[in-house]
């Protein structure tokens, strides 16, 4: 008995929800591996789930909203600024934003700012204005305001390409304990483990949150090619090069005329 | 049909980038050059970055060129100790075209380093090509006789010294400009993802009055070696060449180049190069409408490294 209800504690604990924890979640994701083929042209993943009473005893609180954040592998980009110099159009100012998911999806059941206080969201990095993207200024790392130019441009251009993206209607419930979320995945989405968090409002607090994970890879010739490039890169222009004069005398074969 | 391009890392259309080789190939066919003046930007233009396409585009001239240099050889139409000499100074050129290429992608200037040379280069081109095919259209208007090549006239180039005899071209040149006109070619090749043919055959029959007869020849088999080696330069220091891309515009190209041939023959010598000149042009004017021109984005992003 006394190990349930420690459980039980550490349970709600996790959950960060205090003692008054009421609900659990639990979703399923339609699959758990991406592959990227040589046809892949994008792809849409559904995340099911449902609301369950935690202990079962206790009752639902519905509404609930539901928030489901999925980012992609880190990297380090550099976004830089056109500036007119002498007539023409030149990068002149840039700035590095450091590992920062490649790909950014936050899917919820209507727009996050009528979810939750502003501060809420802040601390619990919720929405595309609110995800921690930290930039290099100078010597030092940090965050800046989410109307920073660099910023907004970083998440526009990272949106126009699909990458990131922000959804008031990709999740829905289809009973008021049970919903479906969409994750799209367009077709230049990067390729490595992503980490899928779902997080369960009712009336503005966090009352339960969960966690996924997917992986997108790439497969057969493709995973071929890019590793040959990267690894054996003097071997690999070799062949490319070979394969440059063979069709250029196989076309000569062909095409001979005597 | 898309396909997924691995190096590139976005899926194409097969059948519009076998339409894109199909249709240099046909113009590169057509004026005896390698077409990546056209191929890189046409790339660029379909969403390709302009690295990738520099890099990819350097095995597409390698195959077009190694075609053209076959037959030419058949012919015996090659002068393979000039095209030896001029790869002397063409393959340093490239080594130091892939290196500044490397060290402007670092410093975020690649793609307006490639916007400029282009700029710059096409339109010079341009100015001597229609000034010469005007000039050669009036005088066979009015009865004269349209000749490039004044045997006997002599230029201050030919006062240099380390003078050298190439038999089959039947010139007698200073090692000297040689040198330098194979260096250059290595060079820009390398930058701006053309083999150069449209540069080097000017080059090599006003500066050395080099005959037609070996002039195409010569300057395919050095296309073939710089391009050859920029592919596999660019492949092993910047990882950029994409393979299946270079496979498909490779079919494309060597097909389209046999039409285009077809079609070249029928035509008049200085009608070509005036058409020539004006598809130069042209994309000439494209680059520098993209330079002078306020950009739609003033952003752009560029990946560092992953983690």
């Amino acid at each position: 008995m006394r190990r349930i209800a420690i459980t039980l504690a550490f349970i709600a604990l996790l959950c960060g929800a205090g003692p008054a924890v009421a609900e659990r979640l639990v979703v399923s994701l339609s699959n758990h591996r991406v592959a990227v083929t040589s046809s892949f042209v994008g792809e849409e993943l559904v995340l099911f789930g449902t609301i369950e009473p935690d202990p079962v005893t206790r009752p639902l609180r519905p509404p609930y909203d539901l928030v489901v954040t999925v980012t992609g592998p880190r990297q380090t980009l550099r976004t830089r600024r056109k500036e007119r110099v002498l007539g023409i159009w030149v990068n002149v100012d840039s700035r590095e934003f450091l590992r920062v998911p490649s790909y950014l999806a936050i899917l919820s059941n209507r727009p996050v700012n009528t979810i939750a206080n502003p501060d809420t969201l802040r601390r619990l990095q919720i929405g595309l204005d609110n995800f921690l993207l930290p930039q290099r200024i100078g010597t030092d790392f940090a965050d800046t305001v989410s109307d920073d130019p660099f910023r907004r441009a970083f998440v526009r251009l990272q949106t126009q390409q699909g990458l990131y993206r922000e959804s008031a209607t990709a999740v829905t419930f289809l009973t008021p304990t049970v919903f479906r979320a969409a994750i799209p995945m367009p077709a230049a989405v990067p390729t490595g483990s992503y980490g899928i968090e779902v997080e369960l409002f009712t009336g503005g607090n966090l009352v339960a949150r969960t966690n996924s994970a997917l992986d997108v890879i790439k497969t057969g010739f493709e995973q071929y090619v890019a590793d040959a490039a990267r690894d054996y890169g003097l071997l690999y222009g070799a062949v490319t090069a070979l394969m440059a004069l063979l069709i250029g005398w196989f076309a000569s074969v062909i095409f001979a005329r005597d | 049909m898309q396909i997924y391009l691995p190096i590139a890392d976005l899926p194409v259309n097969v059948f519009l980038i076998l339409g894109m080789g199909l249709a240099v190939g046909y113009i590169s066919g057509m004026f005896g050059i390698g077409g990546g003046f056209l191929m890189t930007p046409l790339l660029i233009f379909v969403g390709i970055s302009p690295a990738v396409a520099v890099a990819t585009v350097s095995s597409h001239i390698a195959a077009s060129s190694f075609t053209g240099a076959l037959s030419y050889w058949r012919k015996r139409a090659v002068d393979i100790a000039l095209a030896l000499m001029l790869l002397s100074s063409g393959i340093l050129g490239t080594a130091t075209g892939v290196w500044l290429f490397t060290e402007l992608r670092a410093l975020d200037q690649l793609d307006l380093m490639i916007g400029i040379s282009y700029v710059t280069l096409l339109t010079v081109v341009v100015a001597l090509m229609i000034y010469e095919s005007v000039r050669a259209i009036l005088r066979t208007r009015h009865g004269m006789p349209a000749t490039l090549r004044r045997p006997g006239s002599h230029t201050w180039l030919h006062g240099l010294p380390f003078k050298l005899r190439f038999k089959r071209s039947k010139i007698y040149v200073s090692a000297i400009p040689v040198w330098a006109i194979g260096f250059v070619i290595g060079f820009v090749g390398a930058i701006m993802g053309i083999g150069g043919g449209f540069l080097l055959v000017p080059m090599l029959i006003y500066f050395l009055r080099v005959p037609t007869a070996t002039v195409i020849g010569t300057s395919m088999v050095l296309t073939l070696v710089t391009m050859a080696s920029a592919t596999l330069m660019h492949a092993a220091t910047n990882h950029l060449v994409d393979a299946v891309l270079a496979l498909i515009l490779m079919v494309g190209g060597v097909i389209g180049a046999q039409f285009g041939a077809r079609t070249g023959q029928k035509m008049r010598g200085e009608r070509l190069r005036l058409l020539l000149g004006l598809l130069v042009f042209a994309v000439g004017c494209r680059f520098a409408y993209e330079l002078v021109v306020k950009p739609d984005d003033l952003f752009s992003l560029r990946y560092v490294e992953s983690g």
